[in-house]
Formats: structure tokens, C-alpha cells, sequence
């Protein structure tokens, strides 16, 4: 019997998560591809992580490398990147491409695209804080269809093992993956059971909503003893009214003038 | 080997505070002293290997010096995409120490035979092999090991190796060794073929056949300077290896004299197992005769060719 799954209520967007869309599209308007789907999930995830948490005493890492898009607006807004990286994404000089790469990329700490990579070296890296008693935070970012690779539940065993309560993990669960839904395709529910069963502090939170995403980070820093998991119930495609809940976007090459004019009106584009 | 390799890590540790060991399902009671003297800086972390490459990169991306060791196979194969982009690409400095290389583990059958690891991890860039003949040579390539930047896998052999090595002679992370004065033949090799080669040598004198072992405890990066040298003062060249004769030791041999338009790259045979699987238990002496890599086996081919 399949068990009833969360879904996240379709709020609105405020300015600033239509702006850090528009960088995505401004990204992606000279080479007409990208996994757009899974960027459009975690754009706010990645406002509130940046905006309010991200310091020189944490790091993050996009586990799900495919999500880049979403990665490099906000590097360029944060100053990392400049908007001439951003228009050459994809192009044979440029330092942006489909997955992000830390030695080309200031601000990308692993190079990640292969899922399943990305937790456990941050596992690895959380472990050697408290190795060497420093006091930084670790957050990562992992697509819910990359919860499909065994990596990541080996991981999630240790992180537990560990009381890794510096490693604070985020699953973008926009419940769709490149083929199709996720519950169709290696259903991953009862998600919040599972990952309470594996000692986790889990929460489930709308992960467009701002307000909810900042709560849940402070809930998690305050964990002395168990490392947390935050489920983030997402909309693939978020903010692009025909990407939304639609797996044709998970990874769209070429965009076609269909698509083009579809992304310009959602986001009420000029250029 | 494998024991002097374990203790010597406790040595690293106890001078170095960045010295890390990691384990997937070792033995019991492996490292005890180890795991007693500094708890939080031994781990044990399970059947997990795919994991574990990705953990110890984080451990090296923040600073640590990892070592993490497990059965040869495990650490090569299972998790081969580990390997290439967490430790290759990355370039970090993780030192992954194979068990049973080759055929040590004979008895446990075709799951447990690491004869397939230096292809594979040959072709990962950034990554550095080591393959030591005996202890006393893991032992001081242990202590260098602060001049590889990045990744490295040692290939341990069976326990309880004869020391072969010269005490006397001063030995270079990266430099081959030439053991005898060859004239006739000369047998290039790695790990624990060198062993069997050098026996071999000492047999092929009462046929007045003058032949040395050019011993590469690093196939990656390879000596190809004293290949060269060496090469052209021999009739017959066999390379040596307890590994499937495509992309190994034999093939960085030929490739290296192609590479170099060697004319002596006619003067190579290549010893090593056949691209097929195992069928047979037994010792590890007993599958290297099996597969033509024991002394007996291997005096018998040069003869053969000397038409002996």
C-alpha cells in the first residue's frame, strides 16, 4: 500500500525569488538547454541558505549537481561569478557547464553531477571539523531522485553513527525525477519514517516559503546530539507555469521559441 | 607486508596529528593500539565502500591525511566512480591501501582475486600506484609518501614475504630497481613477481643464462628512464605480473617503449593471467603456478625460448 505524500502548497513568489529566476533564464538564453525542472525546486532553498546562513565558517555543497542553474544565480548575485560567466554557461571558454566544477567555479566547494557524490564527501568533511574541534556548519543539498543511489543511505548510516549534528541535509523532494514521478519510478515513501528510523531530526517544511525554510535551519543548529534532515516539499519547475510538475523539464535541450516565450511570460521578462 | 604497512600507519599517526585511519570491515582487533591511542582519529565504518572514498575525500578536502584500507577488490572495483571523481578529480590526498592484491586470496575465489586493480586505476588521472616487492620496501616508501599531492593506492601483497630488498641501497618513491647484472634476460616486474623473478634468475645461471629483475614498485608514475636504459642491454625481455595481461605492468611497458620508438619493444613477452576467471581454489603459490607465475612456471618459458 502506498502511503499518503506531502505536497507543497503552490504560494506565490515574491521579487527576489522572480529576479534570481530571471538570472537562470539569462543563464541559459544563449545555449537553449539546461536541467531547468530541478534548478526552478531549490531556487529559495538557496536564497535562504545564502542570504542568512552561509559564512566563512560553513560551506555548502549542491549534491544533486544538476540543479547548477539555480547554484550559479545565486553565486552571481552573492558576487562569486560575474554576468559575463553567467552568458557564457555552456560555451567552450567558459566556467560554468551543466554540472558545477570547484576548480573553476569560487564559491564551489566539490564538483558534483554523478548523484550520490556529493553527501558523503560532505559527510567526510563534517566528520574533520569535529575532528580538528572546529565549530563550522555543513549544508547540502540532495535531489529526492538521488535518494535512489545506495551511497546516499550509507551516508545517511554514518552521518547518524557520527551525531553529525553540524551536517545539516536538505532533500529537495519535488517528488519527480527525469523519467517520470518518483513514487512511479523507486517510491521513496514513508520518507519521514525512514529517516526518523535512521536517528535523523527530521522536518517537513513547504521549501518555497521562505519563513518556514529560515525556522527550520535555526531548529536544526539548535540539535546537540542527532544530525537533521529537512524534507522540502518542492514544485519541480517552480515559477514557469507549463515546467511545473512537468518531467519534459527535468532536462530540456533545445528550448524551442515555445518554451523560450513560456519562461519570458511566467516571469514577466522583457529582454 | 600487510602487517608493516598497518604498523607503520600507527608510526605516521603518532608524529603527524593529520594522520587518519579509516576501515570498511577489517579483521577484529585490527589497529587495537591504533583505535586505543587516539579513538577519534580510527574509524570503522562499515561495508560501505562506495561511501567510505567519498568520506575520506571530505576528511582530505578539510586538511586530514586519510588512509583507508580494506580488501583490494573493494577499494579498486566497488568503488571504481568514487575513485575517479571524488579522489581523481579532486586530486586529494588519500592513501588507499589494497589487502590481498593479486591472488593472495586465492581461496576465497573469483569475487576476492585483485588482478583486474592497476588497469582500472591506471586510468584514473592524478592517481598514483604503488605495488612494493617486500616489507622492508613498504616500509620506506611509507615514509615518503608526503611527496604524492594527491591520491595513491598501494597493492599489498600476501603476508610473510622473503625481504629481497638491499638494505644498503638507498630507495626513491617513483624509481625502479635493478636486481643482478642482466645481459641475456630481463624480467620487469612489480609486487610480488619480483620475488619469483629474482629466484628465477639465480636458476637460469647454471644455463649460463645471465638475467636480472627490474623491479617497479610504482607503475604510476613509471620509470620509463631506466626502461629505456636497461632495455637495450638485454636479447629478451618478459614482463612479470600477477594481473591480467591486458593493462598492467606489460602493457605500460609496451606502450612506454612505443611511445619512445624503442626498437627493443620487439624484445617483449608478457607474463600474467589470462582475461578469464579463476576456476581453481587452492594457495596463492598454488594459482600462480596455475597461472604460469611461479618460479618453476616462468624458468620453464625463458628455457623453452632458449629451446632448454
Amino acid at each position: 500500500m502506498k502511503s499518503k505524500i506531502l505536497n507543497a502548497k503552490n504560494i506565490p513568489l515574491d521579487k527576489r525569488s522572480i529576479y534570481l529566476r530571471s538570472l537562470v533564464y539569462l543563464t541559459i538564453q544563449k545555449e537553449k538547454r539546461g536541467h531547468i525542472g530541478p534548478a526552478m525546486s531549490l531556487i529559495e532553498l538557496l536564497r535562504v541558505l545564502y542570504d542568512n546562513f552561509i559564512d566563512k565558517h560553513s560551506k555548502f555543497i549542491l549534491s544533486k549537481g544538476h540543479g547548477c542553474l539555480a547554484l550559479y544565480a545565486i553565486l552571481y548575485d552573492k558576487g562569486f561569478i560575474s554576468k559575463k560567466d553567467l552568458i557564457q554557461n555552456c560555451s567552450f571558454n567558459g566556467i560554468l557547464g551543466g554540472h558545477p566544477e570547484h576548480d573553476k567555479i569560487r564559491g564551489v566547494e566539490i564538483s558534483t553531477g554523478a548523484l550520490g557524490h556529493g553527501l558523503p564527501i560532505a559527510v567526510g568533511m563534517a566528520l574533520a571539523s569535529k575532528i580538528k574541534k572546529k565549530k563550522s556548519y555543513y549544508y547540502v543539498i540532495c535531489g529526492d531522485g538521488e535518494l535512489n543511489e545506495g551511497s546516499m543511505w550509507e551516508s545517511f548510516l554514518a552521518t547518524s553513527k557520527h551525531k553529525l549534528n553540524n551536517l545539516i541535509t536538505f532533500i529537495d523532494y519535488n517528488k519527480f525525477q527525469s523519467y517520470g514521478k518518483t513514487r512511479d519510478i523507486l517510491d521513496l515513501e514513508p520518507l519521514t519514517d525512514k529517516f526518523k528510523s535512521f536517528n535523523f531530526f527530521t522536518m517537513n517544511i513547504n521549501g518555497h516559503d521562505i519563513i518556514e525554510i529560515k525556522k527550520a535551519i535555526l531548529k536544526a543548529k539548535k540539535q546537540k546530539k542527532k544530525p537533521s534532515v529537512i524534507i522540502c516539499h518542492t514544485i519541480k519547475g517552480k515559477g514557469i507555469n507549463k515546467a511545473e510538475n512537468d518531467s519534459k523539464w527535468h532536462y530540456k535541450s533545445p528550448l524551442n521559441e515555445e518554451d523560450i516565450i513560456e519562461i519570458k511570460n511566467s516571469l514577466n521578462l522583457k529582454i | 607486508m600487510r602487517n608493516t604497512c598497518i604498523n607503520t600507519i600507527f608510526k605516521l599517526a603518532k608524529k603527524d596529528k593529520k594522520v587518519v585511519f579509516v576501515g570498511s570491515d577489517l579483521g577484529a582487533g585490527v589497529l587495537s593500539d591504533f583505535k586505543k591511542r587516539f579513538p577519534d582519529r580510527f574509524f570503522m565504518e562499515g561495508i560501505s565502500e562506495q561511501f567510505i572514498t567519498g568520506m575520506v575525500s571530505g576528511l582530505a578536502k578539510e586538511g586530514l591525511k586519510p588512509f583507508f584500507n580494506t580488501i583490494a577488490t573493494f577499494l579498486t572495483r566497488r568503488n571504481f566512480e568514487q575513485n575517479i571523481i571524488d579522489l581523481g578529480l579532486h586530486n586529494l590526498p588519500v592513501r588507499l591501501i589494497g589487502n590481498g592484491g593479486g591472488l593472495a586470496y586465492a581461496h576465497l575465489g573469483p569475487t576476492h582475486h585483485a588482478i583486474e586493480d592497476i588497469s582500472i586505476m591506471r586510468s584514473i588521472p592524478n592517481m598514483t600506484i604503488v605495488a612494493p616487492c617486500d616489507a622492508f620496501e613498504m616500509k620506506n616508501i611509507m615514509s615518503q609518501l608526503n611527496k604524492i599531492k594527491g591520491p595513491l593506492y598501494i597493492r599489498l601483497a600476501k603476508g610473510g614475504d622473503k625481504i629481497i630488498t638491499n638494505k644498503k641501497k638507498k630507495i626513491s618513491l617513483g624509481k625502479s630497481v635493478l636486481f643482478g647484472k642482466p645481459k641475456d634476460v630481463l624480467f620487469i616486474t612489480t609486487g610480488i613477481t619480483t620475488q619469483e623473478c629474482y629466484f628465477a634468475c639465480q636458476k637460469l645461471k647454471k644455463y649460463k643464462i645471465n638475467a636480472g629483475v627490474l623491479h617497479n614498485h610504482s607503475l604510476k608514475p613509471f620509470d620509463t628512464k631506466n626502461l629505456l636504459k636497461f632495455s637495450k642491454i638485454v636479447k629478451k625481455i618478459y614482463t612479470v605480473e600477477e594481473h591480467i595481461v591486458s593493462g598492467g605492468l606489460g602493457s605500460i611497458v609496451l606502450e612506454e617503449l612505443n611511445l619512445n620508438k624503442s626498437k627493443d619493444v620487439i624484445k617483449v613477452s608478457r607474463i600474467g593471467i589470462n582475461n578469464k576467471f579463476i576456476k581453481k581454489y587452492g594457495t596463492q603459490k598454488d594459482l600462480l603456478d596455475y597461472c604460469g607465475l611461479s618460479t618453476k612456471k616462468i624458468l620453464k618459458k625463458v628455457l623453452n625460448n632458449y629451446g632448454k
